[in-house]
């Protein structure tokens, strides 16, 4: 989701038998669904991955206020516009509580930025789209938000407590920026008919993207056994993707619109739907810099670190004066 | 000035003026979300300019029910032209760096407040009512801007310069908040707001206070920049306008 391929340890899963004493406290605590906490003793494998997963969240969160900034100047009426400053300022304190979760299992956010700066970290795919209408707004709110949801709704019962604690906060937020989404939507489909088809061609732009927020499928996933059981990652990619898919066919069809899918069909069987093959070549073009909009965000997230170098000095220059004063007063 | 048909032209223009003002600025700091220089400040912005929205629509409400033509906060932010907007041409400068938008914000707060705190006293309830409320918001925007400016201004050789630089750009577009014109002086007069004589005195003193701690200095004989309150703008308010009412107007009669 908005961290889609975590790099775990590599390695197979140990069993208990052949952990070593300190793993094996570890694990038997996780499996009894306790909080591991920063000071407590961790296997190096674990940590890693926390830290490349949560700083993927906090990314994803930075970068992913860019799509939805693009309309900030250009919404259409005042309320849509504080609405939408909110949401975009939530993400703002989404990356900030992520990045301060990350801090605890010891990497600091300049380090992280500049992992990220460096094109060293990834963010989640689904930003590196453009938002070319309104409708787009809509459409973020609603699927891409709402993916989000269906991935961290999981996360709250994250082994690790300052993780599990950040994800129990944002998550309160999210739904309210799904439901906003789906209201935006809700407006275009009523109105005229520029507006719905707005809202039909942000479905077919956002649809499969959206899908891929969940990752590659299971039989391609590689990181993801040592990931369940460390208690970080609770469901597999699939088993998100179909829950999502079933829950947004019926929202589409509420809204009178088509999911661009011919091969989408309901099976009673499995009592969800089937659903045609996602093109994961772009999946991973995208994640390795060739997305429509990779270049522009980057470029947007260096730009507002390098042009903002001179106010962060300028505030610890300040800083220091301050303290020299305050000594020289003593 | 009331009108014959009971059109109060004063207070209309006086909750067009606090209107504007408030949504040109948060229009222009709202650019920045995504933007700014470090996280934190990404969401103090974001605070602000949702304040400044927030008040939009209670001043430019209340600017429409004076009106009485059926015009909404959202009619008047959007479908106006450039000439009809009545904001001080402060508040339309580009945001250019974050020292020109910390400048701005400080030189505007620092009218802001007391202009607000005056109008808590005003004869007009839903005047008062309004600046009771965005009162205690623009003192957080003041008390922000102004230790920003401090630590800034005082900061590093090069945060000391682009202040000053901002300063220097922006100091000639103060003066038109505390230069009364005729509709100023037309709701002194009737007591729907106040005497800006003395708004002038506060804001000399706050900011030769806060730009003194700044190690910045005022530019002695500036001129006095404006037009802005009679709807005589700068040529950056017409791109500010396409940008914030394209998408209103290409739709017409739309909801969204």
């Amino acid at each position: 989701m908005y961290a889609q391929e975590v790099k775990s340890t590599g390695k197979a899963v140990k069993s208990l038998e052949e952990m070593t004493p300190e793993e094996r406290v570890f694990q038997t605590r996780i499996d009894a669904d306790i909080k591991i906490e920063p000071k407590d003793w961790m296997p190096e494998g674990y940590r890693k991955t926390l830290v490349r997963q949560i700083s993927q969240h906090a990314h994803s969160e930075i970068v992913g206020q860019l799509p939805e900034g693009n309309w900030i100047t250009r919404a259409p009426t005042l309320d849509r516009k504080a609405i939408l400053l909110a949401k975009v300022q939530d993400e703002a304190g989404h990356g900030l509580y992520l990045y301060c979760a990350a801090e605890t299992l010891g990497v600091s956010r300049d380090q992280m930025t500049e992992q990220l700066l460096a094109g060293k970290a990834k963010y989640s795919s689904i930003f590196n789209y453009p938002t070319l209408t309104w409708a787009d707004i809509g459409a973020i709110g609603w699927l891409v938000d709402g993916a989000a949801i269906m991935n961290q709704v999981p996360l709250q019962r994250c082994s690790y407590g300052p993780y599990s604690r950040a994800m129990i906060r944002i998550c309160k937020e999210e739904s309210f920026h799904q439901r906003q989404g789906y209201d935006i939507m809700m407006k275009l489909v009523k109105g005229t008919p520029e507006q719905k088809a707005m809202a039909q061609d942000a479905l077919n732009r956002w649809w499969q993207p959206s899908l891929m927020m969940f990752g590659p499928p299971d039989a391609d996933s590689i990181h993801s056994a040592q990931s369940m059981a460390w208690g970080i990652k609770q469901n597999s990619n699939d088993e998100l993707r179909q829950k999502f898919v079933d829950q947004t066919v019926p929202q589409a069809t509420y809204l009178g619109l088509t999911v661009p899918d011919p091969d989408l069909k309901w099976n009673e069987e499995k009592g969800g739907y089937d659903f045609g093959e996602i093109d994961w070549n772009e999946f991973f073009e995208v994640l390795k810099g060739n997305g429509p909009c990779n270049k522009e965000r980057m470029e947007a997230r260096r730009k507002a670190w390098d042009d903002g170098a001179w106010f962060r000095d300028g505030l610890m220059a300040h800083a220091e004066k301050r303290a020299a004063r305050k000594i020289a007063a003593e | 000035m009331t009108a014959d048909d009971g059109f109060d032209e004063t207070l209309f223009e006086l909750a067009l003026r606090m209107g504007d003002n408030a949504l040109i600025l948060g229009q222009r700091v709202s650019a920045w979300c995504g933007h700014a220089p470090v996280l934190e400040e990404d969401i103090a912005m974001a605070n602000v300019g949702l304040d400044l929205i927030g008040q939009t629509k209670l001043w430019l409400g209340l600017a429409g029910e004076i009106e009485g033509k059926g015009r909404s906060a959202d009619d008047l932010a959007f479908l106006r032209a450039d000439r009809a907007f009545r904001n001080c041409l402060l508040v339309e400068q580009p945001n250019v760096d974050y020292a020109h938008t910390l400048m701005r914000q400080y030189l505007f707060d620092a009218w802001h407040l007391p202009m607000l705190t005056a109008l808590k006293q005003s004869a007009e309830p839903r005047v008062a009512e309004i600046a009771e409320k965005s009162a205690k918001e623009a003192a957080y925007h003041l008390e922000r801007s102004s230790d920003l400016v401090i630590r800034l201004g005082d900061g590093s050789v090069e945060s000391h310069e682009r202040m000053q630089a901002a300063l220097n750009a922006l100091w000639p577009f103060t003066g038109e908040f505390v230069a009364p014109d005729d509709v100023d002086k037309a709701a002194a007069s009737r007591g729907l707001g106040p005497d800006l004589s003395a708004i002038a005195e506060r804001y000399n003193e706050t900011t030769a206070a806060v730009l003194r701690d700044a190690t910045l200095s005022a530019p002695a004989d500036a001129p006095v920049r404006k037009g802005g309150k009679e709807g005589l703008h700068s040529e950056h308010l017409g791109y500010l306008l396409s940008e914030m009412q394209w998408l209103q107007r290409s739709h017409p009669g739309a909801q969204w």
